[in-house]
This record gives C-alpha cells, structure tokens and sequence, in this order.
C-alpha cells in the first residue's frame, strides 16, 4: 500500500492518562491540538450522522465531585460522538455519600469494564492516585487548584486557530503570542494549566489580579506578573479573563466587589490601550460585569462560545489518543 | 518499464507521467460514458493522493463531457479498522471537507492504489453517515492486488501484478513534483521490509 507520507510527524501518544499539562512535551501538547481539526469537522457536519466509530463500544464513566455543568456535558459529548457508552455518576448520589472511598467505588466501576474514567475531585492528585492504581485511562477533568488539562487544550487551540487565521499562515504556532491571564491566579487550575501549556508553546503569559489572588511562585514559573490590569493587557494577543470565586471575597482575599470591578474588570476601558482586534477568552461560567463586561462577553472579540465548541473536540482527541494508541 | 527511479535505487518505473495523462484520460472517458446523468455526478478523492486524482479526472470529464462534476476530500482516518498503527496528528488540509450533499447522488470514490480494500470499506462508512448515495463507485490509478475484501474497482487504470512484500508507490505532481508509479521489490526478510 502506498505510504501516506504527507502526514503531520509528531511524537507518538504513549500515556494511559492525562493528569496534568506540567508533564507533557510540547510535542504532546501539539499532537492533541493536531489531532482535534478532524473531530471539529464532525461536530459541524451539515449532514447525515454527527459522530465516528472511533471509541464503538468502549465504555467511559464520568466521575464528578463537584458541580459542573459544562465540563461535564463536553465531555459526554465527546464520547457519544465517537460512538463510546457513557455513564455519568454524581457524587451527590452516589456510594461516596455512603463512606465509600474514591478505589473501591473504581474497582467496582472497572469490574464492569471501563476504558475512561473522567475524574473532577476537589482534592488535588485524586486524578493521578486513581491513575496509578487502576488500569482505566484516567482524564483529570479538575482536581482542586492543581490542574485542568483539557481546559488548557482548548484554550491553546482556540488561540492557535485565530493566530492562523490572523496571519493567513495553516502553521502558525504560539511562539510569541502575549496572552494576559486576569484575575485570581492563585486558586485557578485552569490558569495553572494554562501557563504550563501557553509557556510550553512558546507564548509569553503576563498573570494580573490583586496581589492576594497571585501566586507567591508566579516569577519562578517563567511569566511576567503584575498588579496592573492596564499593564498587563498593553500589549496583549489574548485577554483571558478568570471566573472570580465569590467566596475568596468572604474570607478576605479582596476588600470588594466594587473594588475588585474598578481595577480588574475586562471593560471596554480596560482595553483603551490594548492591540485593536485582541482576543477576549473566559472558561465560563461567566460573572457578567463583575470580571467581564457583558458588551465584551458577547462582542465581535469573544471567544467565549468557541471555547466551548472547541472543547468538545479537543477531549474527543484525547480520548482518541488514550484508547487507540499504538 | 525496467529503468529504475533515481529517487528510490531499488525502484522500477511502471508508469511515466505520459502513460498516467493516457491512463487518466482513459479513465475519464470511461467513466463519462458510462455516467448517464453527469450533473449527478459528484466524486470524493480519498486523501492524500486520491484528491489530485479526483480533480484531474473532473476537469477531463469536463473538457468531454461539458459538465466537470464537484470534487471532494474524504480522509477515511476516522472509519480505519486499523486505528492502532495510524497516525493521529492532521493537517487541516487532510480533514474530509466537501460542499456538496450525497444524498441521491452518483458518488464517484477515487483513490491511487487499490490494495487491500480496506480504505474504500472505511470510505463506504464514512459516505454513509452524510447520507445515503443513489449509488456509490470506485475508481482506481493503479490495482496491486492483495486483496483482503470483496471490493472491485468500477474504473481501473492499470493492473499491476506484485508480491505482498513489494511496495507501490504512486508520485503526482502536485504532491511529490512529478508524475510516476514506481513498483519496490522487497524481501519478505523482516531485517530488510522496511
């Protein structure tokens, strides 16, 4: 048979899980963002059936401890579409309200056979534990303050697509791409896992927030940290806006709401000074006018909706990934 | 069809780029004559090198028949029975990407080598989830045998007979630079199949 030569060379997927962008090569990193077009390209089929045998008759268990709507419907998504069985279980009611703990209610749920194990949990390292002990392949979908992988994905292709289409260049990378990440740094896996994955690509990330919010090791992780939300979105590509815990407020972090809005919020006049067709990114789910203005939010320069599109095919190309590795 | 290929020392030439103008247009007129609707015609060329196929053998149609059908992409990656050995990073030129509806169409499958079969069965089940063809065909550059599924080309431009070790490779300008089908003739020795 004739070698298709022409395909993207990259470094093969050899990991049974994914826990954390910290580990990953950026040869990694760029594998899934490559991976994704062709499952994009499913989601938006005019026609006949929206999914790809792919993962047919693999099972994929969605584990949550923690509320999450979006995630967790992405993610079921993304398995429907590649044709797996899905089963979601909350921790509301599940056996884990009966004392059960996280490795016998996985021994149980593997001795029906899963293939993926979809895990959000407020404890940081629940995901990687679960890895280690279990022949499932984990997806960290959250895990305290420590990482959100998937998260991290979707918002690196998502910028990597309006870079390309920005430079007309189909091969356009990250590298030199400022990306301001606004808001509280310290307590956000999906910023970890953002700077972890934007610095691998070689994007030069600035972190802004209120001096209690920034994490003390910020400088030492390779980006620019400042307190200065006009100064941090001069001269940016992306202004990536965090969801603000309104429960930080409560034990003290910021004075108030009223003063976290004047000096933070992603406004109109905030951006007076920033590069004229920025980027405007959020997670969801979205404070309206408190961390982002509504009129960005919905404007011409908001990603938000993309993220979200976006998701869907990132996780189905990790879940490709994990299960059909060679 | 003896002078070896500079490119590839251990390689004969089984088709120049004349010999592939004549098979093309052969091949156009072949399926031109059989077509009785050509309107209805619409024809997916299975990547990488089946899309050139496809758009040459549509303008040659066109140039005959006066009407040059619409030209698609199909990856087929994502219908493979083999997902463990193939690769999973993409261009987005190698994504399926076609503007037109199968439903009740005459749909023209076209590819460089027909080996196996196992890419035109991966093919067939990825046409079918867009929709339901009035008919679906196959047409082919080149036929090297070894087969492992029930499946014929419609429309064949050259049989070549080879060994399963062997190795056909089939260069168009629009990819490689230049026109040829080149047939490697390898050991069944593991040390020396590549």
């Amino acid at each position: 048979m004739a070698v298709k030569d022409t395909a993207v060379e990259k470094a093969a997927w050899t990991r049974k899980d994914l826990i954390g962008i910290e580990e990953l090569t950026r040869e990694e990193v760029e594998l899934v963002l490559d991976t994704a077009p062709q499952f994009v390209a499913v989601s938006e089929r005019q026609s006949g059936i929206k999914k790809v045998p792919l993962l047919q008759g693999r099972l994929v268990v969605n584990w949550f401890f923690e509320a999450s709507t979006r995630t967790r419907t992405s993610f079921e998504l993304a398995a429907k579409r590649l044709t797996a069985d899905t089963l979601t279980m909350n921790a509301s009611v599940s056996s884990a309200k009966k004392g059960e703990s996280l490795h016998d209610t996985l021994a149980n749920i593997e001795a029906m056979h899963s293939d993926i194990v979809v895990l959000r949990h407020s404890y940081a390292g629940a995901a990687r534990m679960l890895a280690e002990h279990h022949a499932s392949s984990v997806i960290n979908a959250g895990d305290g303050y420590h990482e959100h992988p998937t998260q991290a994905l979707l918002d690196a292709f998502t910028i990597r697509g309006h870079i390309r289409r920005r430079k007309d260049d189909p091969e356009a990378g990250l590298d030199g791409v400022r990306v301001a990440i606004i808001g509280d740094i310290a307590h956000s896996r999906v910023a970890r896992s953002n700077i972890y994955c934007l610095t691998k690509l070689g994007a030069h990330v600035t972190i802004c927030g209120p001096r209690t919010l920034l994490p003390v090791e910020g400088e030492r992780m390779g980006i620019n940290v400042t307190t200065d939300l006009r100064e941090a979105i001069r001269d940016a590509d992306v202004v990536y806006a965090l969801r603000i815990q309104l429960e930080r407020q409560q034990k003290c972090l910021f004075p108030s709401l009223r003063e976290y809005i004047r000096l933070y919020r992603v406004d109109k006049e905030a951006l007076e000074d920033a590069p004229p067709n920025v980027l405007i990114m959020h997670p969801g789910p979205i404070n309206r006018d408190i961390e982002l203005a509504t009129e960005l939010a919905d404007g011409p320069q908001s990603a938000v909706l993309e993220q979200v599109s976006n998701g869907v095919a990132i996780r189905m190309a990790v879940m490709h990934l994990l299960l059909n590795k060679s | 069809m003896s002078n070896t290929h500079h490119g590839y020392e251990d390689a004969t030439v089984v088709m120049n780029a004349d010999t592939m103008a004549d098979v093309v247009d052969m091949l156009a007129r072949e399926i031109a004559a059989s077509t009785d609707d050509i309107a209805s015609l619409v024809m997916l060329g299975i990547l990488s090198r089946g899309k050139p196929l496809a758009d040459r053998l549509a303008a040659r149609i066109g140039a005959i028949a006066g009407h040059a059908p619409r030209v698609g992409a199909l990856a087929t990656t994502l219908y493979r029975d083999d997902l463990r050995s193939a690769k999973s990073a993409v261009r987005a030129e190698q994504v399926t990407h076609f503007d037109f509806d199968v439903d009740g169409a005459t749909v023209l499958l076209v590819d460089d080598v027909l080996s196996t079969g196992r890419t035109a069965r991966a093919a067939l089940d990825e046409i079918v989830d867009y929709g339901r063809p009035k008919r679906i065909q196959l047409a082919c550059l080149v036929d090297r045998g070894q087969r492992e599924l029930p499946i014929q080309a419609d429309f064949l431009g050259r049989k070549i007979p080879t060994d399963p070790h062997d190795h056909v490779r089939v260069r168009l300008m629009e990819i490689d630079g230049e026109d040829a089908v080149l047939l490697e003739r390898r050991s069944p020795d593991p040390v020396d199949a590549v």
